[in-house]
């Protein structure tokens, strides 16, 4: 059976080969075909003018996490439709993704206003926040620059294997932090610099003693905001 | 108890079994007293430990306990008016019973047979006093299928359960039904999730049971979290062998050896029940190596969970169990072909698995004849908040939220007036009074924007401020919600953030749309069930009670007089008669005024706690 296999501009034909595992599906009602065994994202990501999935969670050198929810896509089967995050859909045969539906895009500048009332100084989220509309989010800023995709921390378990940090605590009280809370890293730490390279917001810097500066998360905006009221001095 | 005595008490046979029902039966007197005390945590909060302590004392002084059988059971449901003691055979009712009453009820009922009047429950609508057990108007309208037996069975003594029948559903499982005829049967039966999510059972298990893996799991998730739901901690508490024989029968369906119960370590009367229902099982060959001689293993695990809510989510709660930390992850493969350690996993409700022996035991034409078209059987609701009779009812699907409310439950109190119902736990909506004929399935619930969930189902009266209501459900996600994707950790964030402005009058217009926006975010882009329908409680009062928003935005006025910022309190001079009362009351001295002439209160002190509304007798104070 022929179908069609994108490779940069060029249509080229391709045969199923006996005992190769292919999946057949559409992307913006462009079908093509890729091994199986892949997510979405990756195989949308491999073929050069096929959709564009903005992501900030998903580095192709870890597991992905499914965490920021900016890949969101419209997924096809049969008669049943859904919002699925692409770095973590795998590839079926007969699935139709939909990338950039309405819907999908509103709910991708939604996201990119809660992250950029989070984070308003980091210039990849501006960036993005410019690509899908954003203006100036409704809600009280922040001031962080780390959005918790917790790519640093994978880096560091998956491919360092050390997990000198992790995330620590659940919801807006959530951050990246050493274990058990210390004060600075431990030996632990080798110092490679893996995370401050992976960190999409430059949340992380190596410092002068050649280790990494991990973001401090503290107190969720709204008690800023009241602690101000009463007259309180922020200092970090 | 010695490994050889051990051995000898094992079962070996489905005869065997029923041989010792049989020797149980025969042992037991059925017309001796038997003194039944609802010992469950609702029970106890209000003294039945108490009351069971002075009742073995009493009967070790009169030395009866030849004649009288004193026994602890499981929550009998009706919480409002424990504790409770039932006298059978006769099922003599008496309600909030104090260990003072205890004599008496010796003296009186056990020995002479009269009935003591005081300690009877009185039917509020007739004036009635009722003696008997079944005649009571909250127990006459349920059908109590599965919650029925707690009110007979020690859960603490597996006799007590063999005695009533139990354990012949998985004796009769494992010697003359296929796990493949036990899957169809499920599936016939229509039994649906009773977690929330209300999956097919049957189809479920059938996907597990088709998975590929030599190792597969079957767990319980008795993670509830809720507020003001304890349904699943009841059963657990009270029955927990119909669990663990449900558990027993999934994992020979799909062909499981090791199981797990996931159970919150608040609910510590829970976690040793079913510890005892374990060992028990283990010590009579109900469970372990080579059950009942049919050559199945099954071992089952005790696992607390250290109580987030998010961990009764499938993927959360196998990460959990896994060691880690309590994170949902996509479920895009099914958690029934890839969950505990990527094996394929069971995973039900506390409520499903105890409907599944009697599936087996009744066969799934009778337990279809129960509900709607696509929700069959009994659902276990915990009836709480401004309602009469609080307590946990097991109502057959289809039954109207008005029968729940004033035929079951009485009522709102104090003559107050049914403003809404919270269905579903905290991501559950909230139904307006126009909607209280709906018959309650799974898909009826839904369609009015809320959902069943795990059968919480919260009253609120004239008094509440349904804004208030959704930011508190709002905070309370927020505050379990584990930071992991985006759209839940800052959305309900500033979800809550919006919804306090509006309650404390610093709301504009623009908000509501904002809320709006937030509840697309939420539904389209959560990782997890618990942000998907995180915007639920916002969503349904923003529909049904979308002008005491307006009226907190525009107008700056909380209708409920709920919301501290936009009430005040003020004393009519009229009517106030100088008693002083209001006076001593105020905890920051913000009333001022002499004897027989009318008090005034400084606004710039008030705290707005409301004591002063509370214990002025001549409705003086006023609340605006």
């Amino acid at each position: 059976m022929a179908r069609y296999w994108i490779n940069g501009e060029n249509w080229v034909e391709v045969v199923d080969a006996e005992g190769v595992n292919v999946v057949h599906f559409t992307v913006d009602d462009k079908e093509i075909a890729v091994s199986g065994g892949q997510t979405v994202l990756e195989a949308v990501q491999r073929m050069p003018g096929i959709g564009n999935i903005p992501h900030l969670c998903y580095h192709p050198a870890v597991k992905p996490y499914g965490a920021c929810r900016l890949c969101t896509v419209e997924a096809v089967e049969g008669s049943r439709s859904r919002f699925v995050a692409a770095c973590l859909y795998p590839v079926k045969e007969g699935l139709v993704v939909k990338t950039n539906t309405e819907r999908v895009r509103k709910l991708r500048k939604g996201i990119l206003e809660l992250l950029l009332a989070r984070c308003p100084n980091v210039k990849r989220i501006q960036e993005l926040a410019k690509e899908y509309g954003v203006e100036k989010p409704r809600f009280i800023l922040g001031d962080q620059d780390c959005i918790l995709c917790g790519l640093c921390v994978r880096a560091c378990q998956e491919i360092i294997g050390k997990s000198a940090i992790s995330l620590v605590n659940r919801g807006i009280y959530r951050e990246v932090a050493v274990p058990f809370y210390a004060y600075e890293l431990n030996e632990d730490c080798i110092g490679c610099g893996d995370c401050a390279y992976i960190c999409p917001t430059g949340a992380i810097q190596m410092g002068p003693d050649g280790k990494p500066v991990l973001p401090r998360v503290k107190i969720p905006y709204a008690e800023i905001e009241a602690m101000k009221q009463r007259g309180a001095t922020i200092t970090s | 108890m010695s490994e050889l005595s051990q051995k000898l008490l094992q079962i070996r046979s489905p005869a065997d079994l029923e041989n010792l029902r049989l020797s149980i039966l025969h042992k037991r007197d059925p017309s001796r007293t038997c003194i039944s005390v609802c010992a469950g945590t609702g029970c106890r909060a209000s003294g039945a430990e108490a009351v069971v302590d002075a009742l073995i004392d009493e009967i070790e002084r009169r030395e009866l306990q030849i004649n009288v059988e004193v026994k602890e059971t499981g929550c009998h449901g009706f919480c409002e008016r424990g504790p409770l003691v039932v006298i059978r055979p006769k099922r003599i009712f008496y309600q909030r019973v104090k260990p003072e009453d205890i004599p008496e009820i010796i003296s009186e009922t056990v020995l002479n047979g009269n009935i003591i009047e005081r300690l009877l429950y009185v039917d509020p609508a007739t004036n009635e006093k009722i003696v008997y057990e079944p005649d009571v108007p909250f127990y006459k309208r349920q059908t109590r299928t599965i919650f029925g037996a707690n009110g007979e069975i020690d859960p603490t003594d597996i006799e007590d359960y063999i005695a009533a029948g139990g354990y012949s559903a998985l004796s009769n499982v494992l010697f003359h039904v296929s796990p493949e005829e036990i899957i169809e049967e499920i599936k016939r039966s229509g039994l649906r999730g009773r977690g929330g999510g209300g999956f097919p059972t049957g189809r479920k298990w059938e996907s597990c049971r088709l998975a590929k893996g030599d190792i597969k799991y079957v767990i319980c998730n008795a993670d509830e979290g809720d507020p003001g739901a304890y349904q699943d901690r009841s059963l657990l508490e009270g029955n927990p062998h119909s669990v663990l024989e449900g558990m027993i029968i999934g994992a020979y369906a799909i062909g499981s050896h090791r199981g797990y119960i996931y159970v919150r370590n608040e609910y510590p009367l829970a976690v040793r029940h079913a510890r005892i229902a374990i060992e028990q099982a283990m010590d009579y060959g109900l469970l372990g190596e080579d059950i009942l001689g049919s050559g199945f293993n099954f071992t089952v695990t005790i696992n607390k969970g250290g109580g987030a809510f998010v961990c009764g989510e499938s993927s959360a709660l196998m990460a959990s169990l896994e060691g880690k930390v309590g994170e949902p992850r996509a479920k895009y493969i099914h958690m029934s072909e890839k969950g505990l350690w990527d094996s394929p996993s069971l995973l039900n409700n506390v409520k499903t698995w105890a409907n599944v022996p009697l599936i087996i035991n009744k066969g799934a034409n009778w337990y279809s004849q129960v509900g709607t078209a696509n929700s069959k059987g009994t659902m276990i609701f915990s009836l709480v908040g401004k309602i009469n009779n609080t307590g946990l009812v097991e109502v057959p699907m289809g039954i109207t939220l008005r029968e729940m409310i004033y035929d079951i439950g009485g009522g709102v109190p104090n003559g107050k007036k049914f403003k809404a119902v919270q269905t579903g736990g905290p991501s559950g909506g909230c139904i307006p009074e126009q909607y209280l004929d709906t018959p309650v399935d799974f898909d009826e619930l839904n369609k009015l924007g809320s959902m069943m969930g795990s059968g919480g189902m919260i009253v609120m009266d004239e008094d509440t401020c349904m804004v208030d209501v959704a930011r508190y459900f709002i905070e309370f996600l927020k505050g379990e919600s584990c930071g992991k994707c985006v759209p839940c950790r800052e959305g309900l964030d500033r979800m809550s953030e919006v919804l306090s402005n509006i309650t404390q009058g610093k709301g504009v217009r623009e908000d509501l749309d904002l809320l709006k926006d937030l509840a697309g975010i939420l539904r389209d882009g959560a990782l997890c069930a618990l942000g998907q329908t995180a915007a639920n409680p916002v969503l349904s009062t923003l529909h049904y009670f979308r002008n005491e928003y307006i009226a907190h935005i525009d107008e700056k006025k909380c209708p409920a007089g709920v919301c501290r910022e936009l009430i005040q309190y003020s004393i009519d001079p009229e009517k106030c008669e100088g008693c002083l009362r209001c006076l001593r009351a105020c905890a920051t001295g913000a009333i001022s005024g002499e004897k027989r002439k009318p008090h005034t209160i400084n606004q710039g002190m008030c705290i707005k706690c409301g004591a002063c509304y509370d214990v002025c007798k001549f409705d003086a104070v006023v609340k605006q």
